[in-house]
């Protein structure tokens, strides 16, 4: 690679980003003390920033830069626009609760760029050394934003679990990437792809897909490998917690497709098998053990389990249909993620959290608009027809069914009928039980604003989905 | 002119949705201005596709507007197709329903739920429309079903009344068995072509015209047959035809102005056009056809008749509404889809009328509605007598009405028809006709002549309705006195419904009415010489006698006389009891049994909370697995990982 071969142009979103979070990073220590408003604004403003170059520079073809490290296909473009939207509304939203807790600090909007950037080299990279630095940039910004309230036990004991378990797992995909290495010469995914294409199978091949498949799942959360997912949502602060749950989720696929798709798409047979059996896991229990949850944020949690399960299920049909509705998927789950956990900020006050299931109780008395969008997004997530949710269930099962896979589906959908339990009692108690707390709902007009928008989301994609389907479609060429 | 076909549409649904939503805000007289201002504008936007399609020549739109789900197999849309026939019903309905709402001011005055009634109506015209307006099988259903919702929120208006309930459960019910049908039959249509655009399956009926079904070993039926009696079933339900018609006189229970407007000019016809547009496949099946003649004979006559034993004003209207509507199905039976349809018009305007009037007189009588109790109100309702008796005139076919030009033309059509089953249909309506001029006489003697049998203190009060109430009656008189004579011409015999309606060369009774037909004028002078109008005449004569000459000596004579045929009509010919009883009560026996044994045992005990105490048991121990110690987590991680190594690689995928 010479530097004439430089193409600076198609990473220009991610350089922008790079030296918008640098600056914000040295401009906010010298800002009065008062709050971070000055780096809050900057940090909306580098991410419309890099939504308009973005979107200006998405086209159906494949462009490839940094001698063929970096990949900008139409999915990448899609994924990064999501991104941007999603840790747009989440900076949004978390202001009130950060102020009222003390932990309105540049640091936090900081510490998400520096994620956001992660998130885009991870979703672009086509070298396993490249999207393994993407990871980690994500990762340490995760790791840090979960004990952001540095005082807090509950926090720094996620932060602490966080950081050892995925240090594990990426103990585990680093082993992974060094045997696909060692048997196939090459760092880049799409010349391993062909190596192992041409080559013979070998139990080293087989070990280095398993343990990148446990790797890789393991950021999307996938059972058994979802030890760490409750405890770190429960205990990070409920604004970080969004943060945690919905931009990183497509990165994480992002990393899944690169890795096993455009990596390891030969092997197909081999990685297979095993995606449906985590996938199975992560839907039972998931929705299962929501169930018993007295926590609404750690039903949530579990309710993200269930989720992530669905869309392996995607992914795992293996064909162009299975993808584009894993990334349809993806995207209804985080919208719906951003509401769900946003209700938690909305009826959380200074002192109080408001984390437990009965606080949800008579809702519809307090603030009937909000009530109605916890209903939309509890139908949304429980997959009711003419839901957002409800589009994202039927493409993934399509796809499998597609493939021949029955059995699979009706399992998922005996899982998905479980887990309409736990949200329609979700919305009973918000409608029919008489609330513990009258007091009103104290919330800002941005936590109600970004709310409104993810309920509406819900009804405006349940009713026309076509637009989303077509870009997701084509995103892979469909 | 897509624009024009959207505000025809959207106007009404943005006018309810304000009227139902923020009718506290804007108040009584808000909610009504709202709707009718949009209604008017669908009217106007109506009258404007009306004129740029009948005279502008404006040729047949038939496009999407919104695609809503878009698959591999199908593809489903929103979509108007307009062409002759469907702007004849959106003049149709928009024009009876801005006469209703307008009437609705004065006869809901008092009403607690004014903004509420105002937005169900108005609810009411936008589903009608979309039914009418439709290009797909889908859509159409759409509008099928919300008219059926509207109709059942309107029945039961008075929720406090018990009879008002159990009324619109019941229509409620009856129309299901119809849907039913109507739901199978899509479902053919969509198994069979692959689609629900109407334009689509027309050009595919030809592929399905030899294909036959065995639903039982043996018994081969052909395909068409079998889709448009289906289809056929669910309009026999929503247009009330025996034996699905038990509905429609308890539907009386609503306030008279939705019985003018959805029970007899608009919702209750749904079933005449939607088979009249899908002529092109009830053509195919004979079989069908006389199904449909022979069931349309017998709702006119059958229904007719009981008209005659009726108290209550507006079941008297209602029964007439059944028999009409039977006349308009045994047209469509003999493929006369043009008088059919033009007699759903003529009748629109009349019905309404005289539903409208009716109402008139009630609130006059601070809602009495038994005609024992009244009597010789012509000249204290001189408005509303005079357009009742316009009203009637038309009903009863009397020459030169619009009655009697559809009429007349159903009637012929019969007679011309070679099908199996017309002889009887051409004797059964021939019959009716006489029914129909004694019942309409009886009761516009009952309730406008002879002596007053009102209690004094009503007698004082009752006079004319204020004039939101009586302009809507002189509007509506207009067109049920003259538009018979207006367009018969063209609407029967000329090229009026060339686009929308197609007739087999071997179903004749159209074009040997055309050889006879000599003008408008023509058919007048003629009309006063045939033995139909005769008939209609000695029904009124009939009437004058019985209940102007001798009230008090022959209706209770032929009561004894007829005592066990009387019985039989008033019981209605124990279409309630059978109900009531077998179908009703067995239903509920089953479902005890099914609750007690299958439920109660079976799903709640072994199924249900078996399966809920398992997922729960599963759950709890699950969640003990989540210990919150970290060196937990990981060796779980380590097991799950050694787990898949050992089974990938050293077993084997």
């Amino acid at each position: 690679m010479t530097l004439a071969s430089l193409n600076l142009q198609p990473v220009l979103p991610e350089i922008v980003l790079a030296a918008m979070a640098c600056l914000i990073l040295l401009v906010d220590p010298f800002l009065p003390k008062r709050g971070p408003t000055v780096s809050f604004v900057l940090s909306i403003l580098t991410l419309i920033a890099l939504f308009v170059i973005t979107l200006v520079q998405m086209d159906d073809s494949v462009r490839m830069s940094f001698g063929d490290m970096v990949v900008n296909d139409p999915m990448a473009d899609l994924m990064k626009l999501v991104v941007y939207v999603l840790v747009a509304a989440v900076f949004v939203i978390s202001r009130t609760y950060l102020r009222q807790r003390g932990i309105d600090k540049g640091e936090y909007y900081m510490l998400g760029l520096f994620g956001v950037l992660g998130m885009m080299i991870t979703i672009s990279s086509n070298h396993l050394l490249l999207l393994y630095l993407g990871l980690e940039l994500m990762s340490l910004a995760l790791y840090a934003m979960t004990a952001f309230k540095r005082d807090d036990g509950r926090a720094s004991e996620a932060a602490m679990k966080y950081f050892v378990l995925g240090a594990l797992a990426s103990g585990i995909l680093l082993y992974g990437m060094s045997l696909l290495y060692g048997v196939t010469g090459n760092l880049m995914l799409t010349a391993i792809a062909e190596t192992v294409a041409a080559g013979e199978d070998s139990m080293a091949l087989k070990a280095a897909v398993v343990l990148i498949v446990v790797g890789a799942v393991f950021k999307m959360g996938i059972a058994p490998f979802h030890m760490w997912l409750p405890d770190v949502y429960e205990g990070a602060p409920t604004a970080v917690t969004l943060y945690l749950a919905a931009a990183p989720k497509v990165a994480a696929l992002a990393l899944v497709m690169r890795l096993l798709v455009d990596g390891m798409g030969p092997l197909f047979y081999d990685w297979q098998p095993m995606l449906i059996v985590v996938a199975m896991l992560s839907m039972a229990i998931g929705n299962v053990v929501a169930i018993a949850q007295t926590s609404f944020k750690r039903m949530l949690t579990y309710s993200t389990i269930g989720h992530v399960g669905f869309i392996l299920l995607g992914v795992l049909a293996g064909t162009n249909e299975g993808y584009a509705a894993a990334l349809f998927y993806t995207i209804a789950y985080a919208v719906m993620t951003i509401g769900g956990f946003g209700i938690i900020l909305l009826l959380a006050r200074q002192g109080f959290e408001a984390e437990s299931m009965d606080d949800l109780k008579g809702l519809n008395d307090r603030s009937p608009v909000m009530a109605f969008v916890f209903l939309l997004l509890m139908f949304s997530m429980a997959g009711i027809p003419f839901t957002f949710g409800f589009w994202a269930k039927l493409a993934v099962l399509q796809s499998i069914v597609g493939v021949g896979l029955w059995w699979l589906a009706t399992f998922a959908v005996v899982t998905a009928v479980i887990g309409a339990f736990y949200y329609l009692r979700a919305v009973k108690m918000v409608y029919f039980d008489k609330p513990e707390d009258t007091s009103p709902i104290q919330a800002d007009v941005n936590v109600r604003g970004v709310l409104i928008l993810s309920g509406a989301s819900m009804l405006i994609f349940g009713l026309y989905p076509t637009g989303l389907t077509a870009l997701t479609a084509g995103a892979f060429g469909l | 002119m897509e624009k024009v076909y959207l505000a025809v549409v959207l106007a009404p649904l943005i006018a309810s949705i304000i009227a139902g939503l923020f009718g506290r805000q804007i108040g009584r007289s808000g909610a009504h201005w709202v709707t009718i201002i949009g209604v008017a504008i669908a009217l106007a936007a109506s009258l404007y596709a009306f004129y740029m399609h009948v005279f502008g020549g404006l040729s047949t739109f038939d496009g999407t507007v919104y695609t809503w789900i878009a698959s591999d197999l199908f593809e489903f849309n929103i979509g108007f197709l307009v062409d002759n026939l469907t702007v004849m019903m959106m003049v149709v309905v928009t024009a009876v329903s801005l006469m209703v709402h307008i009437y609705t001011i004065g006869y809901m005055h008092d009403d607690p739920g004014y903004q509420r009634f105002f937005s169900y109506i108005s609810l009411f015209t936008f589903s009608m429309l979309m039914l009418v307006m439709s290009n797909n099988l889908l859509q159409l259903f759409f509008g099928w079903e919300a008219v059926g919702l509207v109709s059942y929120l309107l029945i039961g208006f008075w929720y406090k009344r018990e009879s008002a309930i159990f009324a619109n459960l019941k229509a409620f019910l009856v129309n299901r068995v119809g849907d039913f049908g109507f739901l199978l039959g899509i479902a053919a249509i969509l198994a069979y072509t692959d689609s629900l655009h109407y334009a689509t399956v027309f050009e595919r009926l030809p592929e399905l015209a030899d294909i036959t079904v065995e639903y039982w070993p043996g018994v081969e039926w052909s395909l068409i047959s079998v889709i448009a009696i289906l289809l056929f079933i669910g309009a026999m339900g929503k247009s009330a035809q025996v034996p699905l018609h038990v509905w429609l006189p308890d539907s009386m229970e609503g306030p008279t102005p939705i019985s003018a407007l959805i029970h007899a000019a608009t919702m209750v016809t749904a079933g005449i056009f939607m088979v009249a547009r899908f002529s092109p496949l009830f053509e195919l099946s004979d079989a069908a056809l006389s199904f449909i003649l022979v069931i349309g004979a017998v709702t006119a006559i059958f229904m007719g008749l009981l008209g005659i034993v009726q108290h209550d004003i507006k079941r008297v209207i209602a029964y007439s509404t059944l028999s009409q509507l039977g006349f308009m199905t045994a047209a469509l039976g003999v493929s006369a889809y043009s008088p059919a349809l033009f007699h759903l018009m003529t009748h629109a305007f009349f019905k309404a009328l005289l539903f409208l009037a009716a109402g008139s007189v009630i609130i006059a009588l601070h809602h009495e509605q038994d005609m024992r109790k009244m009597g010789g109100l012509a000249k204290k309702l001189p408005i509303t007598f005079a357009t009742f008796f316009i009203g009637a005139l038309a009903l009863i076919g009397f020459p030169g009405t619009s009655g009697f030009y559809s009429k007349e033309s159903v009637i012929y059509a019969v007679a011309a028809s070679e099908l199996p089953g017309a002889e009887f249909a051409y004797w059964a309506l021939f019959i009716g006709v006489f029914v129909t001029a004694f019942y309409t006489f009886r009761m516009l003697f009952l309730v406008f002549f002879g002596e007053s049998r009102m209690d004094a203190h009503t007698a004082s009060h009752a006079k004319e309705s204020p004039k939101v109430v009586t302009v809507p009656l002189v509007l509506l008189a207009v067109p049920s006195l003259i538009i018979g004579f207006l367009v018969v011409e063209p609407m029967l015999f000329g090229a009026y419904f060339d686009d929308s309606i197609r007739v087999l060369a071997t179903h004749g009774a159209m074009a040997t009415l055309e050889d006879q037909f000599k003008g408008a004028w023509g058919m007048f002078l003629y009309g006063w010489t045939t033995p139909v109008v005769w008939m209609a005449l000695a029904g009124v004569a009939g009437a004058a006698i019985m209940y102007l000459g001798m009230p008090n000596v022959l209706p209770p004579l032929f009561a004894r006389v007829f005592a066990w045929p009387k019985r039989i009509l008033e019981e209605g010919y124990g279409f309630d009891s059978f109900n009531n009883t077998v179908i009703a009560g067995g239903s509920r026996l089953l479902g005890r049994g099914l609750w007690q044994g299958a439920d109660l045992r079976a799903i709640d005990g072994w199924l249900v909370n078996g399966t809920a105490a398992f997922v729960g048991y599963m759950a709890r121990t699950w969640r003990l697995i989540q210990t919150g110690y970290l060196y937990h987590y990981a060796f779980v991680m380590i097991l799950g990982l050694i787990g898949l190594m050992t089974w990938i690689v050293f077993i084997g995928a």
